[in-house]
C-alpha cells in the first residue's frame, strides 16, 4: 500500500469508478415538450422511484445507486421546503437547487474515499418550453445546463443519437413519449422484441398547465393510454451536427433544420 | 411615557384577531360540521384590536392540503404562521415519503404545533386551531377541536372555535342533523355565524354593502374546495333575507305536550 498517491491519480480513480458503474446501468431520458417536461426510464420496481417532486414546478431525476440518490433527494426536499418557508415559495429555484447539489456532490467527491455513484437532473418547468430549465449534475459536482433533452446514465451516446435525430421543439406529449421509447429501445436489443409495458417503466411529467404542484407520476391506466397513443416523430432530414449555440432552441423550425443540443457526454 | 399595561398579556389584551380583554381570550368564530360527503368549515372575516375593528376581510379558513382545511382563532400573526408551517409540514412529509400523512397523523402534528406555542400562549399570545378533513381510509369527514396546550378533541357532528363559538354552537345544535348534505351544512354554518356575529362583537356578520362574506370551504372525496365570493354571497344573502322576516333565525320545531 503506497504512502503517497498523487491527487490526479486519486481523482482519476474515483471518476473512473463512478463512470464505470454508471455506464452499466440502463439509461433514462428527460424530454421537453409542449405539455411540460417528460421523464421516462426503465424501472420494474413500483416502490423505488427515480423521478420525484422537489418543489412546485421542480423535479428531481436520478440514476445510479439507489440509497445514495435517495439521500440526495431527501436532502433536496428538506432544503427546498425550508427555503420556501423561510422566504417565499417563489424563492425556490431549480438553479439554486442545482448549485446546492453541485456543492454537495463536489464536496463528497473530494472528501469521501468512494464517490457517490449517481447522476442527477434538476428540472423546472416554465410557462413555455423556452423558459424550461434542466440541469445535469454528475458525481463529481459538475453542472451542465441542458436544453431539449437529457440522457442519464447508461449507454448515453447511443440513446442520445436517436434523440438528436428526431427531437424537435414543441413536440406533443404523445410524440415525446414515442421518442423516449424509441431512444430507450436501443439499449434493449437482444432482450427480445416484446413491446415494453407500463409496469416495466417509470414515467413522470412536470405538467406545464398545472397551477400549484406540477409534478405528476404517470402510471397505471394513464400510462397504458399514453403508451398506446405514443408516436415517435420522424427523423429529421439533415444529419445532426455535434452541437448548437443555445440560442437556436425554442423557435419552431421546419423538420429539415437542426434541433436539440447534445448533452455533454460523461 | 411608558405604558407596560398596554403590552399583550398584561391584562389579557392581544393584538388583532383576539377578542375583548380579560375573560374572553379569542376573537373570531369558526365553525365546522361533518356532512354526508365530508366536512364543511366556515369562518367570519373580522379582526379586532380591543374595541377597534382592525381588518374587515381577514381570511381565517385555509387549505392545509388536498383533503384538509384549517381555521384558527387567536393572535393573527402567530395563527398565520402556524397555518403556514402546518401546510409546509404536510407537503414536506408527502414529498419525503411519497404518500400523504393519515388524517390522524395530521391532527396529531397540529396538536404538537399548538403545544410548541405554549410559552407564548401563557403570555397571552394564544392560538387555537380547528381542523376538518376527509379521511380517505374511512371515507368520511372528521373534525378536530384543540385547546391552547395542544390537546386534540375529535367532534362527531359539529363544533366551533373562537369568542363567538358558544353562540354558533348553540345555533348549530338546533339546525344540524346527521347526514346533512354539503349544501344544507353550508347554510346551517352561515346561520350559525350570523348568530355568532349577532351576539359577539368580535365576530363579523355579512357585510352586504362591501360584499364581504364569511369564508366557506368544503372537503370531500373530490378534495378541497373554497367557495367563491359569489357562491358565499348566495348563502349569506339567503340568510340575511330570511332574517328580515324573523330576525332570530329559523325556529326549531318543538314537540308539543297536550295538557
Amino acid at each position: 500500500m503506497p504512502f503517497y498517491v498523487s491527487p490526479e491519480q486519486v481523482m482519476k480513480d474515483k471518476a473512473d469508478y463512478a463512470r464505470k458503474v454508471l455506464t452499466r446501468i440502463r439509461s433514462g431520458v428527460v424530454i421537453t415538450c409542449d405539455a411540460g417536461i417528460l421523464f421516462v426510464a426503465p424501472n420494474p420496481s413500483r416502490a423505488l422511484r427515480k423521478f420525484s417532486e422537489l418543489y412546485d414546478r421542480i423535479a428531481f431525476a436520478a440514476v445510479g445507486r439507489y440509497n445514495e440518490f435517495e439521500t440526495l433527494r431527501k436532502a433536496g426536499v428538506r432544503y427546498a421546503d425550508m427555503t420556501g418557508f423561510q422566504y417565499d415559495r417563489r424563492d425556490v429555484t431549480s438553479r439554486g437547487l442545482a448549485d446546492w447539489y453541485a456543492q454537495l456532490l463536489g464536496q463528497l467527491f473530494t472528501d469521501s474515499s468512494k464517490p457517490y455513484e449517481v447522476e442527477i437532473v434538476v428540472a423546472e418547468v416554465g410557462s413555455s418550453p423556452d423558459t424550461d430549465q434542466i440541469y445535469r449534475i454528475i458525481f463529481d459536482g459538475s453542472v451542465a445546463e441542458e436544453h431539449g433533452f437529457v440522457v442519464m446514465g447508461g449507454q448515453a451516446d447511443r440513446v442520445a443519437e436517436v434523440l438528436k435525430e428526431r427531437y424537435q421543439p414543441h413536440l406533443s406529449l404523445q410524440e415525446a413519449m414515442g421518442l423516449a421509447m424509441a431512444a430507450l429501445a436501443v439499449q434493449n436489443e437482444g432482450a427480445g422484441s416484446d413491446a415494453v409495458t407500463g409496469d416495466q417503466l417509470e414515467v413522470a411529467l412536470l405538467d406545464r398547465s398545472r397551477t400549484h404542484r406540477a409534478f405528476r407520476t404517470v402510471a397505471g391506466p394513464r400510462l397504458d393510454a399514453l403508451l398506446g397513443e405514443a408516436k415517435s416523430p420522424a427523423p429529421l432530414a439533415a444529419s445532426a451536427d455535434a452541437s448548437l449555440p443555445a440560442g437556436a432552441e425554442g423557435d419552431s423550425q421546419p423538420p429539415s433544420d437542426e434541433a436539440g443540443e447534445a448533452p455533454s457526454s460523461t | 411615557m411608558t405604558a407596560p399595561e398596554l403590552l399583550p398579556g398584561r391584562n389579557g389584551t392581544s393584538v388583532a384577531v383576539d377578542g375583548a380583554p380579560g375573560d374572553i381570550p379569542h376573537g373570531t368564530t369558526i365553525v365546522a360540521a361533518v356532512t354526508a360527503d365530508g366536512v364543511v368549515m366556515a369562518g367570519d372575516r373580522r379582526a379586532t384590536a380591543g374595541n377597534m375593528i382592525a381588518q374587515r376581510d381577514v381570511e381565517k379558513v385555509f387549505r392545509s392540503d388536498e383533503y384538509t382545511c384549517i381555521g384558527y382563532s387567536g393572535v393573527a400573526g402567530i395563527g398565520a404562521e402556524l397555518v403556514k408551517l402546518f401546510q409546509v409540514e404536510l407537503e414536506h412529509y408527502e414529498k419525503l415519503e411519497g404518500r400523504s400523512l393519515s388524517l390522524e397523523g395530521k391532527a396529531n402534528r397540529l396538536g404538537g404545533l399548538v403545544r410548541s406555542n405554549l410559552g407564548g400562549a401563557m403570555q397571552g399570545l394564544a392560538v387555537v386551531p380547528l381542523l376538518a378533513g376527509y379521511d380517505e381510509e374511512t371515507g368520511r369527514g372528521r373534525i378536530f377541536n384543540y385547546d391552547v396546550v395542544g390537546g386534540r378533541y375529535e367532534e362527531q357532528r359539529f363544533t366551533g372555535v373562537g369568542s363567538g363559538s358558544l353562540f354558533a354552537r348553540g345555533a348549530l345544535k338546533k339546525l344540524y342533523h346527521d347526514g346533512m348534505s354539503t349544501n344544507d351544512a353550508v347554510l346551517a354554518c352561515m346561520q350559525a355565524l350570523y348568530d355568532a356575529a349577532d351576539d359577539d362583537s368580535a365576530t363579523g356578520g355579512p357585510d352586504v354593502s362591501r360584499r364581504i362574506f364569511p369564508m366557506i370551504a368544503a372537503v370531500t372525496a373530490d378534495g378541497f374546495q373554497r367557495y367563491s365570493e359569489d357562491e358565499a354571497a348566495r348563502y349569506a344573502l339567503a340568510v340575511v333575507n330570511e332574517r328580515m322576516q324573523r330576525p332570530d333565525g329559523p325556529a326549531a320545531e318543538m314537540q308539543q305536550i297536550t295538557s
